[in-house]
C-alpha cells in the first residue's frame, strides 16, 4: 500500500466556504474532487500538500448540466458518469459521449468530475480537448463571490497548470450551442482506460447551404496543453465539406501539434494520428452536423 | 492414444457436477475468496505488531558515501533504524540466490540497481515507517550504470560486481546446449536458412497482491513463525535456517491465501528477511508488505533475452535444424529461480514440436544495473522463450518458404510412434500426438475459411492476420537426481489421512496462488479413494502442517504433488483392501475395487464402503495380522521425469491501417495436458494464461531509460491487460496421458502464457505482409506496429 505524507483534511460545506478555507491556506492547500489523479500523485508522494479540501459534498450545488438556447452550462462537480448518461448532452455535443465512453473506467468515471479533469490541466486528458474543440469558457469564482469568465486557451497556461488562483475555484463550464453542429471524438490508446496516445476531438457547424460555417479541433497528449488548432479553422471555413479538406485539416494538426516521444509511442507516430484522428473526427462530425 | 473430444464452447451449465473424482466442479476456495474472506499475509494483525518500510536507491549505479539516520531515528513512533553496516555486523548483509551468485539484503558498498534495499524503518505504523523514510539522509556517489545489455561486456563498461572477488567484467556465466559441429555441418548443406534477430523484453509478473511478510520471533521459545508470501513455504524455510542461522525446527513458514504469484513469490526477497531481522532485533512481530511501485521495481521480473535464431530447412519445407545464439540480462544479482544445473532454465527446448537433425545454443548471460530476477512469470523455466524462439523463426521460414505454416508445422512434426523422443539437446519428450490436436485447433478456428477472408481482405487493403503457434513444454520438475534448487531436491512429499467417520485430510507440500489446489487435489485423492471432495480437507502452506517439498512454480503442482497425492491415496486404498477383506471375510484378492467401496468379485451386493472401513480402522475390533489402526500414509514423490504438455494455438487479428492499433478478434486454445482433473479450473487456467499473453504481445514491457530509471513503476506505466483488449476465448482440448505419470497428468498451469504470445505475434507480422514485414518484437504497441508498417520495425531494447 503506496501512503501518502500527512495532510489536514476537510470537507467543505459551501463553495464560500471552501474558498474562505483556500484563502486562509493559499498554496498550501488544494481542493479534492474525484480524486483519482491527485490521491495517485499523493501516494507516490509526487504530490504533498498540507491541506485537502474536499469538495464532494458540493456535487448537488455545481453537478448539473443545463441547456437553454444558446448555451450548456455544466457544474464543475458534474461526474463523467453524469456527462456519459445525459441525452441532452449527447444531442447537443455528441463529442461528450464519445470521450466518455473511452475515459478510464467505471469506478473512475463514478467519481471523477469535470471540473477536477480540466484543472488537472493533463496534457494527455480528454475533457480538456473536448472543452477546448467546443470553444467553451470556464467561469472562476473567488473570495467575495467574484467571478470571471476564460477562454480554454487562456485556462491553461501551461502542462498541469491553470488560470485558477491559489484562493479561487472552477465552478462552471459554459458551452455555446449554435445551430448545424456536429461533433466527435477519437482516441488511440494502449489499453483500455490508458491515457491517449494521442486523441482528436472536432466540432463542425454547416450553414444552411450546407458549407462549413466553422469548424474546430482539439488534441490531447499533442503537445504541452491540449490544442485547439486556429488553422484547422481558417482553413475549412466557408468550404463545402469534402475529404480532400478533412486531409488538409489531418496534415495541418499533424504539424501544429508538439508531442513528444515517450513510453506510448514515437513522436512521429503520435503527429501521424493527429492527422488520422483529425480526419476521422471531421468526417464523423460533419455525418453528425447533417443527420 | 489421443482421444479428440468436441470442444463446447459455453461450458458452464455443468460446472458444480459434484463428481467424486475428475471432473467439472465449483471451486472449494471460492466461497471464501468470492466473499472477501481469504485470508492474506496483509491481514495478519498480530498484538503489538510493527511495521517496515523500505529505503530504496533513486539510482541505478551508486556508491554509498554515507548514511545519516539521526532524524529518522528521531521521528514519531520510530522504533529502529536499520541499514547494511548494521546488518554487516552481523553478517546478515549479504544472502545467497536461489542461483547460487549471492544478493544484497541492504547495499553496504554501492547500490547496483534502481529499487534496490539500502535501509529500513520499523515503526508503530506504516505511515511513520514511510514518513521516516524520507528523514534517512543518505550520500551518493552517482556512478555510470550499465543498462545497454549489449554493452554490458565492452572492455570499457563500468564494473557492477566488485563485490566478488577477482571479477573484472560484466559477465554472469556461459551456456551451452546441443552439438556445435553437427548443427554447423547440417545448415552447411541446407536448401535455405533463414536467420532472424528476437528479443523477449523484460516483463513482470504483476500480482495483484504484492509482496510482504509478517514475522514473529518469540525470544522465549526461540521460534521464529513468518506469514509470508511465498509459493515455495519448504524451500524458504530451509533457506533462511541455512542463512541466518536459526535450527530449521525452529522456523514456522506460513504461507496463507496468496493473491497471485506467476513464479514472481519464488524468490526470497531483501524484505523477508529485514522482518525477520527486525522481529529479533524488537522482540515484536513485524509487518512488512511492499507497494505497487516496490514490487514493480525490485522484484523478479521474466523474460529479457536477444536471442538470434536460425533455421535450416529444405526448399520443400523440411525444417533440418536450428540454431541459436543469445544474449540474457541478468540483472544487478542472479537471482533466476531455476534448477542449479539448468543456468537457462528449460530453455533447450528450443527446439520445439519438431523432428530435427541438429540443434545448437549457445547463451552469455551478464549483469546489468537491473532489478534481478530473471525466470518469474509463468514462463516454466524460460520454456516461454524457448517457444516464443521457435514458433517465430518457423514463421519466418514459411513466409521464406511461401509456404502455409500450418502446412509447414504439420510436415514437421515429431510422430506419434517416435515417443518417447529424444530431442536434438537432451530432452526426453514422454508422450505426444500433435497432429490432431493441431488439426482441432484448425477445425475450430476454420482454418481454410480464415485464409480466405483474408486473402479477400488483403484486396481491399484490410489487415487481417492469422497466427499460429504450436508448444511442447517441459514441466514437472523434477527429477531429484539432476534437478535441485540449492541442493534440496525437488519431489514432493503428501500424506493422507482418513478420520474414523471416513471424511479425509490430505497434506500438500505446493502452495496454491489462485490455481484451485484445494478442489483440484480433493478431485485426485476422490478419485483414488472414493471419498467426495467436500469430504477432503486439502492442507497446504504451513511448514509446520505440511510435509516436505520444493513448491508450486514450473508447472510442477499436479505433475509432482498431484503424483504424490494419487499415489499416497492408493496407499491408503492398499491398506483399507486388507481391513476390507477381514470385514468381508474374503482373502485380498477376490475383492475388487468400485470407486468408494471394495466389493467381493462375483458378489457386488457383498461390499464395504471406504468410510466403513475407515470407522474399522479406528474402532473396536481385531484388525488383520501385520496392519496398525488408522488410515493413513504417507509418502514422497521423485518424478522419474519432466511431462510434456503440447497445445495448438491460433490467433486472429485485424489492424487499423490508419492508427495500426492491433485488435485481437479471435483466440482458439487447444491444449492437451494429459488426463483432465477439472477443466472448469483448466479451462480457468488457460484464460488467464491467455490474457498474460495478449499483455506480453501487445502492451507490457518493463522498459528503463538511459540512467537506469525504471519506466513501469506503476501500472499507469506498466500496462496488464483488461477483459476489453481480449476475444472470448474458443478452447478445445485432445488427451495424451503422460505414461510415467500416476494419473497421466502433465500440468496446464503456464500452457497459454507459453502458448499464446508466439501466436498474437505471428498474427500480427502475418497482417502485415502486404508491408514485407518478416518480423516485430513485441510489445507490438500501435506506435510500434506503425513502424514495421513503414519497414522501420525496432527491436523494444
Amino acid at each position: 500500500m503506496q501512503v501518502p505524507a500527512p495532510f489536514e483534511y476537510e470537507r467543505a460545506t459551501t463553495v464560500d466556504h471552501a474558498i474562505g478555507l483556500l484563502e486562509r491556506l493559499g498554496s498550501s492547500a488544494r481542493l479534492v474532487a474525484g480524486g483519482h489523479s491527485l490521491l495517485p500523485m499523493m501516494k507516490l508522494r509526487l504530490a504533498n500538500f498540507e491541506y485537502l479540501i474536499d469538495i464532494n459534498p458540493l456535487h448537488e450545488e455545481l453537478g448539473y448540466i443545463k441547456t437553454s438556447s444558446d448555451e450548456v452550462r455544466i457544474g464543475a462537480l458534474t461526474r463523467h458518469r453524469e456527462l456519459l448518461e445525459s441525452d441532452a448532452l449527447a444531442a447537443a455535443f455528441p463529442i461528450f459521449r464519445d470521450a466518455e465512453r473511452v475515459i478510464a473506467d467505471p469506478i473512475v468515471r463514478n467519481r471523477g468530475t469535470l471540473g477536477g479533469s480540466l484543472c488537472q490541466a493533463d496534457p494527455s486528458e480528454d475533457l480538456s480537448a473536448v472543452c477546448t474543440t467546443l470553444d467553451a469558457s470556464c467561469v472562476i469564482r473567488g473570495p467575495g463571490g467574484a467571478e470571471r469568465v476564460v477562454s480554454m486557451e487562456d485556462f491553461h497556461v501551461g502542462p498541469y497548470e491553470t488560470a485558477v488562483g491559489d484562493d479561487e475555484m472552477l465552478t462552471e463550464i459554459r458551452i455555446p450551442l449554435r445551430p448545424g453542429g456536429g461533433s466527435a471524438y477519437e482516441k488511440v490508446e494502449r489499453r483500455a482506460g490508458d491515457w491517449a496516445v494521442v486523441s482528436a476531438g472536432a466540432a463542425v457547424w454547416l450553414a444552411a447551404d450546407g458549407t462549413i460555417d466553422d469548424a474546430r479541433v482539439g488534441l490531447a497528449a499533442a503537445g504541452p496543453n491540449t490544442t485547439g488548432i486556429p488553422e484547422i479553422s481558417a482553413a475549412l471555413t466557408g468550404h463545402a465539406p469534402a475529404e480532400e479538406l478533412y486531409e488538409q485539416a489531418g496534415a495541418i494538426a499533424a504539424r501544429s501539434c508538439d508531442p513528444a516521444t515517450d513510453q506510448r509511442g514515437s513522436a512521429e507516430y503520435k503527429r501521424h494520428l493527429a492527422n488520422e484522428l483529425t480526419r476521422r473526427t471531421l468526417r464523423r462530425a460533419v455525418e453528425r452536423a447533417r443527420s | 492414444m489421443t482421444a479428440v473430444q468436441e470442444p463446447k464452447l459455453t461450458t458452464f451449465d455443468d460446472n458444480d457436477q459434484k463428481p467424486v473424482g475428475y471432473g467439472r466442479m465449483l471451486r472449494k476456495e471460492d466461497p471464501r475468496l468470492l466473499r472477501g474472506r481469504g485470508r492474506f499475509t496483509d491481514d495478519v494483525q498480530l498484538p503489538g505488531m510493527l511495521h517496515l518500510a523500505i529505503l530504496r536507491s533513486p539510482f541505478a549505479h551508486a556508491r554509498i558515501v554515507g548514511i545519516d539516520t539521526s532524524a529518522a531515528e528521531a521521528a514519531p513512533g520510530v522504533r529502529a533504524v536499520v541499514t547494511g553496516a548494521a546488518l554487516a555486523e552481523q553478517g546478515l548483509a549479504w544472502m545467497p540466490t536461489l542461483s547460487n551468485d549471492v544478493q544484497a539484503v541492504l547495499a553496504t558498498d554501492k547500490v547496483r540497481f534502481q529499487g534496490q534495499e539500502v535501509a529500513f524503518v520499523v515503526a508503530d505504523d506504516r505511515y511513520q515507517a514511510r514518513d521516516a523514510l524520507e528523514l534517512i539522509d543518505v550520500e551518493y556517489d552517482v556512478l555510470d550504470p550499465v543498462i545497454d545489455v549489449r554493452k554490458a561486456l565492452a572492455p570499457d563498461a563500468p564494473l557492477i560486481r566488485d563485490d566478488l572477488e577477482g571479477k573484472a567484467d560484466n559477465h554472469c556465466f556461459d551456456w551451452e546446449t546441443g552439438d556445435e559441429e553437427a548443427t554447423a555441418a547440417v545448415f552447411a548443406k541446407a536448401d535455405v536458412v533463414v536467420e532472424t534477430d528476437v528479443v523477449y523484453p523484460r516483463v513482470h509478473p504483476a500480482p495483484m497482491e504484492t509482496c510482504g511478510a509478517v514475522a514473529d520471533f518469540d525470544p522465549i521459545e526461540g521460534k521464529l513463525r513468518l506469514w509470508s508470501t511465498t509459493q515455495a513455504p519448504h524451500a524458504h524455510r530451509t533457506l533462511y535456517a541455512i542463512v541466518a542461522g536459526l535450527p530449521e525446527h525452529k522456523i514456522q513458514v506460513i504461507a496463507p491465501d496468496i493473491g497471485g504469484g506467476f513464479g514472481n513469490k519464488v524468490p526470497i526477497y531483501p524484505g523477508y528477511v529485514c522482518a525477520i531481522v527486525a522481529s529479533i532485533v524488537t522482540g515484536k512481530p513485524v509487518k512488512w508488505m511492499e507497494d505497487r511501485s516496490e514490487n514493480l521495481i525490485s522484484t523478479g521480473f521474466a523474460r529479457d533475452y536477444i536471442m538470434r535464431g536460425e533455421i535450416a530447412a529444405t526448399r520443400d519445407g523440411k525444417i533440418l535444424a536450428i540454431r541459436t545464439n543469445v544474449l540474457a540480462d541478468h540483472g544487478a544479482f542472479n537471482g533466476t529461480a531455476a534448477p542449479v544445473k539448468y543456468p537457462a532454465g528449460f530453455f533447450g527446448v528450443f527446439t520445439g514440436s519438431y523432428d530435427i537433425e541438429a540443434a545448437y545454443c549457445k547463451m552469455t548471460a551478464v549483469y546489468t544495473n537491473k532489478a534481478p530476477g530473471g525466470v518469474a512469470y509463468a514462463c516454466s523455466f524460460r520454456i516461454t522463450e524457448a517457444v516464443y524462439l521457435v514458433e517465430r523463426i518457423v514463421d519466418t521460414l514459411a513466409y521464406e518458404l511461401g509456404m502455409d505454416p500450418a502446412e509447414l508445422r504439420l510436415k514437421n512434426f515429431i510422430q506419434p510412434e517416435q515417443f518417447p523422443y529424444e530431442t536434438k539437446t537432451g530432452w526426453v519428450y514422454d508422450s505426444g500426438n500433435y497432429e490432431p490436436t493441431m488439426r482441432l485447433a484448425m477445425d475450430i478456428a476454420g482454418y481454410a475459411e480464415l485464409r480466405k477472408e483474408q486473402e479477400e481482405k488483403r484486396a481491399r487493403g484490410e489487415l487481417m492476420g492469422i497466427g499460429i503457434a504450436f508448444f511442447t513444454e517441459a514441466v514437472g520438475a523434477g527429477p531429484r537426481k539432476n534437478m535441485d534448487i540449492l541442493g534440496l531436491g525437488m519431489a514432493d512429499g503428501c500424506e493422507l489421512r482418513v478420520h474414523p467417520t471416513g471424511k479425509a485430510v490430505v497434506r500438500l507440500s505446493v502452495k496454491t496462488q489462485g490455481q484451485g489446489h484445494e478442489t483440484t487435489f480433493a478431485q485426485i485423492v476422490a478419485e483414488e479413494i472414493g471419498i467426495p471432495p467436500a469430504d477432503i480437507e486439502v492442507v497446504h502452506g504451513d511448514t509446520d502442517q505440511t510435509p516436505f517439498g520444493l513448491g508450486t512454480y514450473g508447472s510442477r503442482s499436479t505433475p509432482v504433488s498431484g503424483a504424490a497425492a494419487a499415489l499416497v491415496a492408493r496407499k491408503v486404498r492398499d491398506k483399507a483392501q486388507i481391513i476390507a477383506s477381514a470385514m468381508l471375510e474374503v482373502t485380498v484378492a477376490d475383492l475388487e475395487w468400485e470407486k468408494g467401496k471394495f466389493q467381493v468379485k462375483g458378489d457386488p451386493g457383498k461390499s464395504v464402503t471406504i468410510q466403513q472401513i475407515a470407522m474399522r480402522a479406528h474402532g473396536a475390533g481385531d484388525l488383520p495380522d501385520g496392519i496398525e489402526g488408522g488410515l493413513e500414509a504417507q509418502i514422497c514423490y521423485n518424478p522419474s521425469n519432466l511431462t510434456y504438455p503440447h497445445g495448438a494455438y491460433i490467433c486472429v487479428v485485424d489492424i487499423d491501417p490508419g492508427t495500426a492499433q492491433v485488435k485481437v478478434r479471435r483466440f482458439i486454445a487447444v491444449d492437451d495436458c494429459g488426463t483432465r482433473i477439472n477443466p472448469m479450473i483448466i479451462e480457468g487456467q488457460v484464460h488467464g494464461g491467455l490474457t498474460d499473453g495478449v499483455g506480453m504481445a501487445l502492451m507490457e514491457m518493463i522498459a528503463f531509460d538511459e540512467d537506469g530509471n525504471c519506466l513501469g513503476a506503476s501500472l499507469m506505466d506498466y500496462l496488464i491487460p483488461t477483459s476489453l483488449e481480449v476475444p472470448d476465448w474458443e478452447t478445445g482440448y485432445t488427451v495424451t496421458p503422460s505414461p510415467h505419470h500416476p494419473i497421466g497428468a502433465k500440468g496446464v498451469g503456464e500452457s497459454a502464457t507459453v502458448g499464446s504470445p508466439p501466436a498474437i505475434v505471428n498474427a500480427v507480422v502475418d497482417a502485415l505482409k502486404p508491408f514485407g514485414v518478416r518480423h516485430a518484437d513485441m510489445p507490438l504497441t500501435p506506435s510500434r506496429v506503425w513502424d514495421a508498417m513503414r519497414g522501420q520495425a525496432t527491436p523494444p531494447i
